[in-house]
């Protein structure tokens, strides 16, 4: 069966809210038909206006709500349908539940799922566009889940509802397009899952997360025309970041550039390089590690100016060129 | 507990102005006011339907009363801020539909240089100190220029536009409490068009009056018919002055009905059975017919003399809107040399 990334999240809230009688979902737009895309259409009228749950315009009351929620047995999704509008939240999310577990010795947690969604370009602008996965990655407590996949969106949002943690899911509307062929869902413990090789190769070591690792695919087909064999790494878990799988891939090929949807300096791209670095000798590496991200800017909205801002498949083929050939 | 009642009745409030005690000039400047706001977004309404306008555009075609009777009332030094659905703010301050097109082109010449379309406009020089789309950002804003205002000493004062779905954020109350406790100059403007995107008000407070939050607040307030230019300027006289002599802040809540649907052209009457009854009645309830009717009755305007007003409008913004087609994008420099002073 051949089900869309967008389908795949659909899927998901049917299956958890037939099988989990305490999930439940809150946020804006959820009785709308534009607001989330395909993503959730037709849940209110399927699962009712009690568990589908369109609010005010209040995200820090809503995602608190489902902090409170949780706390007390349910299994919400809060969902923000930007993540730039999420930012007014981020005392429940980083703050209060990321910390609830521990700072009372295991005897309480807040296991929500915080949907958060990327949606950019389109001339929408700086406050229209963030990617800002790297802040809540930084966060012990709170897990931080970006599939790339039809069916990892699925997958990995079950996995995130059914974790007894809280979790940031984050999706991204490039990506709802993208079709994939899935067998039946099974049930996935998000502790186990991390990074994942999507594509085998020898030459080179790309790793993405989200929109990005469909970039680097993409780069990947490009660079296997010109002889280039190109292994591409999937993040899907940003927190905690296992590192076991990128180490082995740059170990076989020696070269290493990860592409990262959002900024430079402090950003994923380089968390990922520095923990690699420490775990490999330097007579692994045959280039130095090298990273694509968006230059540290705000999004700007002029579309002459979008089309140098994001990163495009032709950077990232290019970029391993150039590193091959020096 | 305090209700819109007949202000929120589409079908209320239809007849012409009363415009006794107006001059004629203040009348004439009004209406060009409303009618370059309109005429502009209807030619920013038509320019996203076919694409030519990329970035997204919250039309406020409907809204016009409310920014143009407020803005009779204001001076340069005064400091306006609005939010996602700001041209008819913007135009109200400095008619400069042209910098406005440019800007939704993402063209140099633009207010913001092309970096902000729609949702990002400015124009500090005529006192719109910007407009952003995070529901809520500029209230807290403006409550800042209203402390650097009383600092400065010189009567100037804050405007604060937003609708009645921020009043939703926990950051707009916190300002309206700390307004009113250092009794910032502060003007608070509640467009209530009864909805915030596809959610009729009843679905999102227990009443459909947001003025309560101002009373609780202790802050002076007033409701008034959002699409009658003469009321609200009236209103905005009798705040501004209040303002001015230093007693604090002021709350009007405007009432009033956006055309257009939330984002882009269309009119989403698909998005609840209330918009769709009551989107032709408020049609009827239309600020700018309301206002011609009452000068024509009054023979302070001919049919034949509105006719020319618009057709010279009309021209004026045909212009505007191909020198806008015709400008520069920003170099791809500004990208990195603006980010830090
Ligand atoms: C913090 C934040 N949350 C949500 C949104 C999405 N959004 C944009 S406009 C809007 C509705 C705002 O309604 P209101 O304040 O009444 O203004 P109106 O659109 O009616 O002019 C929403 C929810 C946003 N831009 N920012």
């Amino acid at each position: 069966m051949k089900i869309s990334y967008a389908q795949g999240i659909l899927d998901a809230h049917r299956y958890l809210l037939a099988n989990y009688s305490e999930v439940f979902v809150i946020g804006q737009g959820l009785w709308s038909p534009w607001y989330v895309g395909a993503t959730m259409t037709n849940l209110d009228i399927d699962f009712g206006k009690d568990r589908i749950i369109d609010t005010p315009v209040s995200e820090l009351a809503t995602t608190g709500a489902a902090v409170g929620a949780a706390i007390g047995g349910y299994r919400p999704i809060i969902v923000h349908p930007r993540m730039d509008f999420m930012v007014l939240a981020i005392d429940q999310i980083v703050t209060q539940a990321a910390k609830w577990r521990h700072m009372f010795g295991g005897e309480s947690s807040a296991p929500i799922t915080v949907r958060a969604i990327i949606n950019r370009g389109g001339e929408q602008g700086a406050q229209h566009s963030q990617a800002l996965h790297s802040w809540f990655a930084h966060i012990p407590g709170l897990r931080v889940v970006m599939p790339a996949t039809a069916k990892d969106a699925r997958d990995l949002l079950i996995a995130s509802v059914l974790s007894n943690d809280p979790v940031m899911y984050i999706d991204d509307r490039w990506l709802y397009e993208q079709e994939q062929e899935v067998e039946p869902i099974i049930e996935l413990n998000l502790a186990d899952e991390g990074p994942k090789i999507l594509r085998e190769g020898n030459d080179f070591t790309l790793v993405g997360a989200s929109y990005t690792t469909k970039l680097c695919l993409d780069a990947a087909i490009i660079l296997s025309e010109i002889g280039i064999s190109v292994e591409v790494v999937d993040l899907r878990v940003l927190n905690p970041l296992n590192y076991e799988k990128i180490i082995a891939s740059v170990q076989k090929t020696g070269n290493l550039c990860v592409v990262d949807g959002s900024w430079r300096n402090c950003g994923l791209a380089g968390e990922v390089i520095a923990g690699v670095m420490e775990c490999i000798s330097l007579s692994d590496l045959k280039s130095a590690p090298a990273r694509i991200t968006l230059p540290d800017a705000p999004a700007p909205t002029s579309k002459v100016l979008e089309a140098v801002y994001y990163t495009k498949v032709e950077d990232i083929v290019s970029k391993v060129q150039s590193i091959l050939n020096q | 507990m305090i209700q819109l009642a007949e202000l929120a009745n589409p079908a209320a409030y239809q007849h012409p102005l009363d415009i006794s005690f107006c001059t004629k000039e203040f009348l004439l400047y009004q209406l060009e006011s409303m009618l370059i706001i309109r005429k502009s977004e209807d030619i920013i309404s038509e320019n996203f339907g076919t694409g030519v306008i990329k970035c997204p555009c919250h039309l406020g075609i409907g809204q016009e009363a409310i920014a143009v009777g407020i803005s009779t009332q204001l001076r340069k030094t005064d400091r306006v801020f609005g939010a996602h659905r700001s041209h008819a703010h913007y135009l109200a301050l400095n008619r400069n539909s042209f910098g406005l097109f440019a800007e939704t082109l993402g063209k140099y010449a633009g207010s913001s240089h092309g970096m902000g379309g729609s949702m990002h406009i400015i124009d500090r020089k005529n006192g719109f100190w910007g407009s952003v789309p995070i529901v809520g950002a500029t209230v807290p804003i403006a409550t800042g220029a209203a402390l650097a205002a009383k600092m400065d000493g010189n009567g100037d004062i804050a405007v604060s536009y937003f609708g009645d779905g921020a009043t939703e954020e926990g950051g707009v109350q916190e300002s309206f409490n700390l307004a009113a406790s250092m009794k910032l100059p502060v003007l608070f403007i509640c467009e209530n068009n009864l909805f915030a995107s596809h959610l009729h008000i009843d679905l999102r407070q227990p009443t459909d009056a947001t003025i309560r939050y101002a009373e609780a607040h202790r802050i002076k307030c007033e409701l008034v018919d959002g699409n009658d230019v003469i009321e609200v300027s009236k209103a905005t006289e009798r705040a501004v002055e209040y303002i001015r002599s230093g007693f604090g802040p002021y709350y009007i809540e405007m009432v009033t009905y956006r055309w257009k649907g939330h984002v882009g052209n269309r009119d989403d009457i698909d998005v609840g059975v209330q918009r769709k009854d009551n989107l032709l009645k408020w049609k009827q309830r239309d600020p700018i017919r309301r206002l011609t009717e009452a000068m024509i009755q009054q023979h302070l305007l001919s049919s034949e003399e509105l006719e020319i007003l618009n057709d010279k409008i009309q021209s004026k913004l045909n212009d505007d809107w191909n020198k806008a087609l015709d400008a520069e994008y920003p170099k791809s420099e500004a990208l990195l040399s603006l980010v830090y002073a």
